[in-house]
């Protein structure tokens, strides 16, 4: 059904369904949002995008009323333009504006807004008198309530992404602040470090912890041997960071960016990725033919780990023993990899560059190192790496395109798909069918795992065995999932969760997307998907036993899969974590 | 810190209260008024407690009970001191007031005496500024007071409970 609307005096026919800020987008008009995220925040609490309604004694938030035949809008008024400015004023006044020395300097909203308006005087100055929090304790994420614009969309992400609402509005009026439950530490109030609130907050106010300069001295380090790495979804986003459109595939361009900052070598995570489907998918055999604990649950996330540890305790003897490919990676290069060159492994600076928060966290947990040496010893996420970059004047978009270094930039096209979720999963039945059958499969790709959806469900049957699978992404599908795999009859048998909606594309440390963009209803996480989806397409091979370098590694080194070797370099424990421990 | 009983018996309170109210959507708001009366206030074992009974994150309770002035996260004295610090009090030399309570108690403002007592309050103007300098003490208002009666004020109380 349409209906007939005026918007500053001009006559508009849109659907009945739509806001008053839809229909001014489809007559062109750019209505200045700040709160509103559409699908996920619409509260109407901050009233940037005010217009003026025929009939209405006061302004109408837009982007949460709906059109009315007949309705007469206007969006031009001088009361509507001051009434904009003024909110921004305020917003200003209560902020601490050190754009120049702030994270988000050049890709804030709050910024543009600013600019936009022309603000030119800010009357108000109450923020000296506050005294906000600034917590840097987590291993990830760094809270700084100064620049908070108490536009909740942190809240709503980790409420409905996340399914945690770890973060909340306390106290009310001019003591209002977004935080905690009791103020506790993230750490201890039941954060993921999945960083869904750091994607979606328009300002400086959460922040990845930043590891730029431990890497930089690295660099400069000359006793310092420097191996990076990059998880599959980097190559589907970094080129955000330099204007290229969203899904843009830049593996080549990444490669070549990250040597010109001058490391030792460039290495992909993907040479993890296969080789952690080695050691899980043997796992699952394992565990299918000795009546091992099913379902198995990957490990791959740290965000669905601390989900397990903190909520569903009951299930850690279901998780893989698996490290992730991040960790396994590290430890290859620190034992493996330093043998063969004949390095210290006290000398090799890892370096992981990630489209993940959590992985900060990851890296830091006890059991990821050896005899007080770390597997990895710094986490870049795709946001930082950009910065480095940008800041020493590396043209990306003009690179020619180059290979990872060998051995370990070795990769397939299964430990391309990481990334989205699915992948693990899809990466999973290619070898372990492979093995069952004992012959190389045709058919190995697996559409019932692809895609968006919360909650992925298949019977597969391979090898003669019937399996049932199921795949979940974003801490509220998992809950979801989890419960169900509590309640039910069914026998699951493996099982893939990712911690962030998307998987591993949509992580915490992906390039910001802002509320402009994503409110056009482009989906991100598809976008980036596909990219990965197509690399793994043009890779030769497309299974990770069929590996050379992971083979090889075995032979002269791990000699098979579980190994003795494995479980003490690869393997890994979980531990039951308790919500806000009382001190 | 004023006595805070979080005995079994208390959590068995609550625990009926939400379980006979479940079928009609036991809301948080009177699970929390139940918990407020329970207890006395809602320290964060009670609100870890009803986090998991009605399966809402602690953050959430968190933010109720902050907004709304009836909840309270820690347990009060028996007496509550209110010490009037609005513009014309502050004049007068409530500061000067608080302070001697605070040191008479051995308390802070805005904490509570070990025996669990009194808690001592600064409030904002609460309306008397002709009685300038003034506290209150639950419902009680004293008005127009020098430091040296402050002994014999509190006194009442005291000798009040022991009596009892
Ligand atoms: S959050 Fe934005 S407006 Fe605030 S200091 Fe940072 S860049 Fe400036
Ligand atoms: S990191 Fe994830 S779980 Fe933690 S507060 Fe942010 S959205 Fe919530
Ligand atoms: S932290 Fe960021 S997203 Fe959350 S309310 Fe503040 S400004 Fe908004
Ligand atoms: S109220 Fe509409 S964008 Fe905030």
């Amino acid at each position: 059904m349409k209906v007939k609307i005026k918007i500053d005096g001009i006559e508009y026919e849109v659907p009945s369904h739509y806001t008053v800020l839809d229909a001014c987008k489809e007559a062109k008009i750019d209505i200045p949002t700040l709160c509103f995220l559409k699908g996920l925040n619409e509260t109407g609490a901050c009233r940037m995008c005010v217009v003026e309604v025929d009939g209405a004694r006061s302004l109408q938030a837009s982007c949460v009323l709906k059109v009315r035949d007949g309705m007469k809008i206007k969006t031009n008024s001088k009361r509507v333009q001051q009434s904009r400015v003024t909110t921004l004023e305020l917003l200003l006044a209560n902020h601490n504006k050190d754009c120049l020395k702030c994270n988000r300097n050049g890709k804030c909203e709050l910024q543009d807004l600013a600019e936009r308006f022309h603000i030119k005087n800010i009357y108000f100055d109450s923020f000296e008198k506050r005294t906000p929090l600034y917590d840097d304790t987590s291993f990830s994420i760094v809270r700084d309530q100064s620049k908070c614009i108490l536009c909740g969309r942190c809240i709503t992400a980790c409420e409905k992404t996340a399914g945690m609402s770890i973060l909340t509005y306390i106290h009310r009026g001019f003591e209002a602040v977004v935080g905690t439950g009791f103020n506790y530490k993230l750490e201890d109030a039941g954060c993921l470090y999945c960083g869904q609130c750091i994607n979606v907050c328009p300002v400086g106010a959460l922040k990845e912890k930043t590891h730029i300069e431990r890497v930089w001295d690295a660099i400069n380090d000359s006793t310092k041997h420097v191996v990076v790495q990059t998880a599959p979804a980097v190559r589907a986003s970094i080129g955000e960071e330099f204007g290229l459109e969203i899904g843009t595939r830049c593996t080549g361009k990444m490669v070549s960016a990250i040597r010109r900052l001058g490391v030792d070598k460039v290495f992909d995570t993907n040479f993890g990725a296969d080789l952690t489907i080695m050691e899980e998918g043997y796992e699952l055999l394992n565990r299918l033919k000795n009546g091992g604990e099913l379902p198995l649950l990957t490990s791959c996330s740290p965000g669905w780990i601390r989900l397990v540890e903190q909520y569903y305790p009951e299930f850690i003897p279901n998780l893989s023993t698996c490290k992730s490919p991040q960790q396994m990676f590290g430890a290859v290069i620190k034992s493996y990899y330093a043998e063969k060159m004949n390095i210290d492994p006290k000398d090799i600076f890892v370096v992981s560059v990630m489209p993940c928060s959590s992985k900060k966290y990851e890296m830091n947990r006890e059991e990821m190192e050896r005899d007080g040496i770390k597997d990895v010893d710094a986490v870049l996420t795709t946001r930082e790496i950009g910065n480095m970059i940008r800041e020493v004047g590396i043209q990306f978009t003009d690179l020619e395109d180059e290979d990872f270094d060998h051995p370990l930039g070795e990769y397939t096209g299964a430990g391309v798909i990481f990334g989205a979720t699915g992948g693990v999963m899809e990466a999973a039945l290619r070898t372990v069918a492979d093995i069952l059958e004992n012959k190389d499969l045709d058919e190995f790709e697996y559409e019932a795992v692809r895609g968006v959806e919360g909650i992925k469900e298949a019977e597969v049957e391979i090898g003669g065995k019937k399996l049932n699978i199921a795949v979940a992404h974003g801490g509220e599908n998992a809950k979801k999932l989890m419960d169900l795999v509590k309640n039910s009859k069914k026998q699951y048998h493996f099982i893939e969760i990712m911690g962030c909606d998307g998987g591993c594309v949509n992580g915490g440390g992906q390039p910001y997307v802002k509320a402009n963009v994503r409110n056009t209803g482009i989906d991100v996480r598809k976008l980036r998907a596909n990219a990965l989806y197509e690399e793994d397409t043009i890779k030769q091979v497309r299974k990770s036993h069929q590996n050379e370098s992971v083979q090889r590694l075995y032979k002269e080194f791990l000699e098979k899969p579980n190994s003795h070797k494995s479980h003490e370099l690869l393997h890994t424990h979980y531990t039951k974590r308790e919500l806000f421990p009382i001190k | 810190m004023a006595k805070l009983d979080l005995s079994k018996a208390k959590y068995a309170k609550l625990k009926k209260f939400i379980d006979e109210n479940q079928g009609e959507t036991c809301g948080l708001m009177p699970v929390l008024h139940q918990a407020q009366e329970i207890f006395g206030c809602i320290p964060i074992e009670v609100q870890k407690f009803i986090s998991e009974e009605l399966n809402v994150s602690v953050a959430e309770i968190y933010g109720v009970v902050t907004f709304y002035s009836r909840f309270s996260t820690e347990p009060v004295g028996e007496y509550v001191i209110g010490v009037c610090l609005g513009t014309a009090c502050y004049v007068k030399g409530a500061q000067k007031i608080i302070d001697d309570i605070g040191s008479k108690l051995n308390i802070k403002p805005e904490q509570t005496t070990k025996d669990g007592k009194f808690t001592l309050t600064a409030t904002r103007c609460i309306g008397a500024c002709g009685l300038a300098p003034v506290i209150t003490i639950n419902d009680d208002v004293y008005g127009r007071l020098t430091p040296d009666q402050i002994p014999e004020i509190l006194s009442k109380y005291t000798d009040e409970l022991e009596g009892e």
